[in-house]
């Protein structure tokens, strides 16, 4: 007899689906699982079989084989152990076949017949909604995680009974009350906390407004991680989509299993992080840094401290929002929208423009610049330089609350949103070279001053696209449709420097 | 192709004998300008040391035609020219130093550095690792200077001395570089598009051959001859034990005109600078100064940059951007929101009249 149960393997952060076969005919005993399993997947024959006895069923002293289909697809871990157990009670007649249609299964079973905690039930259960299924069985330690996907029953259990019990026609147990810690949120630090950094903030919500990428030079203890914390709390709150998917991410990197994550990640690596620890990697591939951040701030401090590779490495996810693993004969992505965030000394001592301070001579500067220099500059649009704040400052009422910054935020995006629908970009910050120049509307001054910029030798032909893209949010932050001439300025005065002529004397 | 070589056999042999004892010299660099005042057979004597009576062998055995051949060789393969202190074309001012260069050579011709040298030269020397202020200082001295038609000298070392180079080309004005090595050399090689910018509109002169390497000892024989050339030595910055100070010296002794750039009191950088003025060095603050200092009080006005007009915000910003203050003290000064005083600055910085300076500080570009 055959039985087929739905589960779903989870491949890098996506859940895939994964039909389980099995068939018992007469023949010497035996119990064969194929289609490209790993050890764990192998050593569940031997779970199985005593769960199944364990839980007072009868094992088939039959010719059992179990196929995993798609049998290209490489299936790691023990999260199929519930899916073949009911597959194989399903097709020796202990349980009625039809209970399994229209329900995924999930889960690992212990040799005492019980489904225990495993991660990743999040991706499972979007999967399974995504598939049409209409019922999810997981451990009942994920159920909670599980019940985040809205239009899908989740099935709490905690033995391979009790899953049969429901297949068979019996009422499912109420989900379990949620454990402490349930949807407790991290606070996030408040730009009311800051005093002083004036041009700083407005350069962040600039950034916020736009999605655009950030630079923050200045001397050691200035603030810089201490504004780049802040960020989140002015970026839009995450949808409901968006909150799963960070949710998901997070839970399949074994990071988070305490509900749904509702604010942005921010997350900041220290510097001597590896190429695939920032964009993924390894075997089998791992989520990176850059994932970890989907939907968030990746912020970088002490940038020209990075390793070249590393760095090089991110390229792919910010060009296109995404980063490709090949490994062996098949490929992996990992979704990657995050906004960059990136700080660094204005020299290796971390003084120029402190006056005498700075130690650095010429060849230190070069050095300096050099190990900035690349193409992750270019997308960093906007550059802002962070000072110690004035004694007076400091004792100063704060510029700005996150509240305020994020009611200014949440109106800019939405300016944008309805004028980018076309180019499938969500904010400015995403345009490219010839969306720019569709959605930009320059006024006749602000193209001349840009035009002026660009052959005074202040801008180059990169950086005066990144520009027009400040500008652009700039506009829309003070809600004008067309991007007049003070925008175009106040982007020029938070671009970057082409050549720090200033502090090489060339 | 045909280079102008204005030498005679004598001088050529002497301009050898140089490049041959120029091991010999280092280790003497101290009394290098003594020294050199010497004749050649005294100076084979003075700094021969062990192989003295070799080195004489060889000099009498070199004839003066033959050096100078040789010489007009690797002038023609390098392209540079060259004159004699016996030539009538010879620069008047190095006449002046007990020890003037035998043979100078000249990339950029000869032509070239007789035209430059019809206007009073203005030396701007001072530290090689100098502050922004510094170099802010020097791109105004040295841009003002190269407007109102006067030649600024200088030795091609990193920090003021590349400013100031930079600065007068940049105001398409005349630049000659006193280089220690070859005048073909490039030392120190990271100016290597500045020594092409000086080879196309000014002139790099040299005592010593086509591709001779600078020595230790080059540098104070090259001091001196920056300090001839010039009428005016304005010291920028400089630390307690500066070799600008070298520089300043000989000028002194020759009789000729000193000036300084103050400092902050608190800056070791302003130690040079403030001896020379304590000594009675005139005090160079604008453009106005040095040109005071070369011709009597109010003889030449410096010309006037086209003032712009500017309207009372942007004026009183530019006013407290010249005061050091930070872009928001600036902003709230001048009674401008962040924002629009923020993009006034973009627009001042558009006009040519703040800069970024390091940190990406506003600082006022000085005319």
């Amino acid at each position: 007899m055959l039985a087929q149960v739905t589960t779903f393997a989870i491949d890098g952060v996506q859940p895939r689906q994964v039909w389980l076969e099995v068939d018992i005919r007469a023949g010497l005993p035996g119990f064969t699982i194929v289609g490209l399993g790993d050890t764990a997947v192998r050593e569940s024959r031997d779970r199985i079989r005593a769960a199944i006895l364990n839980s007072r069923f009868r094992f088939p002293d039959r010719r059992i084989t179990a196929n995993l289909a798609p049998a290209s697809l490489r299936k790691a871990g023990p999260g199929f152990d519930a899916g073949l157990a009911l597959g194989v009670l399903a097709a020796s007649g202990q349980l009625p076949a039809a209970g399994l249609v229209g329900c995924a299964v999930f889960g690992e079973l212990s040799l005492a017949g019980e489904l225990r905690d495993s991660p990743g039930a999040l991706a499972v259960a979007e999967g399974a909604r995504r598939a049409g299924c209409a019922r999810l069985i997981v451990p009942r330690q994920r159920a909670r995680e599980a019940a985040l996907v809205e239009g899908l029953e989740v099935v709490a259990v905690s033995t391979l009974r009790d899953a049969a019990d429901v297949l068979a026609g019996a009422p499912a147990p109420p989900l379990p009350p949620p454990e402490p810690g349930w949807g407790r949120r991290d606070p996030v630090p408040d730009l009311g906390d800051v005093r002083g950094h004036e041009v700083p903030l407005l350069a962040l919500q600039i950034a916020a407004a736009g999605g655009h990428n950030l630079l923050m030079e200045g001397p050691p203890g200035t603030g810089k991680t201490m504004l780049a914390r802040r960020i989140p709390s002015i970026l839009p709150p995450l949808s409901r989509e968006e909150a799963v998917e960070v949710t998901r991410i997070h839970s399949v990197a074994g990071l988070h299993a305490r509900g749904l994550i509702e604010t942005r990640p921010f997350r900041a690596p220290h510097h001597s992080i590896s190429a695939a620890g920032l964009a993924g990697g390894a075997s089998p591939p791992r989520p990176g840094e850059a994932t970890l951040a989907h939907h968030g701030v990746l912020f970088l401090d002490e940038l020209s401290e990075f390793a070249r590779p590393a760095l090089e490495a991110l390229r792919q996810p910010l060009e296109d929002g995404q980063v490709t693993i090949v490994r062996g004969q098949r490929s992996l992505s990992f979704p990657t929208r995050f906004m960059l965030v990136a700080a660094t000394n204005p020299c290796p001592c971390g003084y120029a423009g402190e006056g005498e301070r700075c130690t650095c001579g010429e060849a230190d500067l070069r050095r300096h610049q050099r190990r900035l220099s690349g193409p992750l500059l270019d997308r960093l649009d906007l550059l802002v330089d962070v000072r110690r704040p004035a004694d007076a400052e400091l004792r100063g009422a704060p510029h700005v609350t996150s509240a305020q910054a994020r009611e200014r935020v949440a109106q800019a995006r939405e300016r944008q949103v309805a004028r980018l629908r076309e180019t499938g970009a969500r904010c400015n910050g995403e345009l490219d070279a010839r969306a720019v120049r569709g959605c930009a509307a320059l006024s006749g001054e602000a193209e001349t001053e840009l035009g002026r910029a660009y052959t005074e030798g202040l801008l180059s032909a990169r950086g005066r696209l990144r520009v027009i893209r400040v500008a652009r949010t700039i506009a829309d932050l003070a809600g004008s449709e067309r991007v007049r001439r003070a925008d175009v300025l106040l982007a020029l005065s938070l671009r970057q420097r082409v050549a720090r002529e200033a502090l090489v004397g060339a | 192709m045909s280079v102008d070589v204005r030498v005679c056999g004598e001088c050529a042999r002497r301009a050898w004998l140089l490049e041959r004892l120029s091991g010999h010299l280092d280790p003497v660099r101290e009394r290098v300008a003594e020294l050199l005042e010497l004749d050649d057979r005294a100076l084979i004597q003075a700094v021969g040391g062990a192989r003295h009576s070799i080195i004489a062998g060889e000099f009498e055995a070199r004839d003066p035609e033959e050096a100078l051949e040789e010489l007009r060789a690797r002038l023609l393969r390098a392209e540079l020219e060259a004159v004699c202190r016996c030539e009538a074309r010879y620069p008047a001012a190095l006449r002046d130093l007990p020890a003037p260069p035998a043979v100078l050579h000249v990339l950029g011709g000869l032509d070239r550095l007789g035209a430059l040298l019809e206007e009073p030269p203005v030396a701007l020397v001072g530290a090689r690792r100098p502050s922004g202020y510094g170099l802010e200082a020097t791109r105004m001295l040295a841009a003002g200077l190269a407007r109102a038609g006067l030649p600024v000298v200088s030795g091609m070392a990193l920090g003021i001395d590349a400013a100031a180079h930079r600065a007068a080309l940049d105001a398409a004005g005349a630049t000659i570089a006193v280089l220690p090595g070859g005048a073909d050399v490039v030392y120190p090689g990271r100016h290597r598009r500045l020594h092409t910018r000086i080879r196309e509109s000014g002139v790099a002169v040299s005592e010593l051959g086509p591709g001779v390497a600078p020595r230790r000892w080059m540098f104070t024989a090259r001091n001196r001859i920056i300090a001839a050339l010039a009428d005016l030595t304005v010291l920028v910055q400089g630390r307690e034990r500066s070799g600008a100070l070298v520089t300043a010296g000989c000028a002194a002794r020759l009789g000729r005109r000193l000036g300084a750039v103050p400092g902050p009191a608190t800056a070791p950088l302003s130690a040079a600078p403030h001896r020379l003025l304590r000594d009675g060095a005139s005090l160079i603050a604008t453009v106005q100064d040095a040109l005071d200092a070369l011709y009597g009080i109010g003889v030449v006005a410096a010309p006037r940059r086209r003032a712009a007009r500017l309207e009372p915000p942007l004026a009183a910003l530019l006013e407290a951007i010249a005061e050091g203050e930070t872009e928001g003290s600036a902003c709230a000064r001048a009674g401008l929101g962040l924002e629009a005083g923020l993009a006034a600055l973009a627009r001042l910085e558009l006009d040519g009249l703040v800069r970024r300076g390091p940190g990406g500080r506003y600082v006022m570009v000085a005319s």
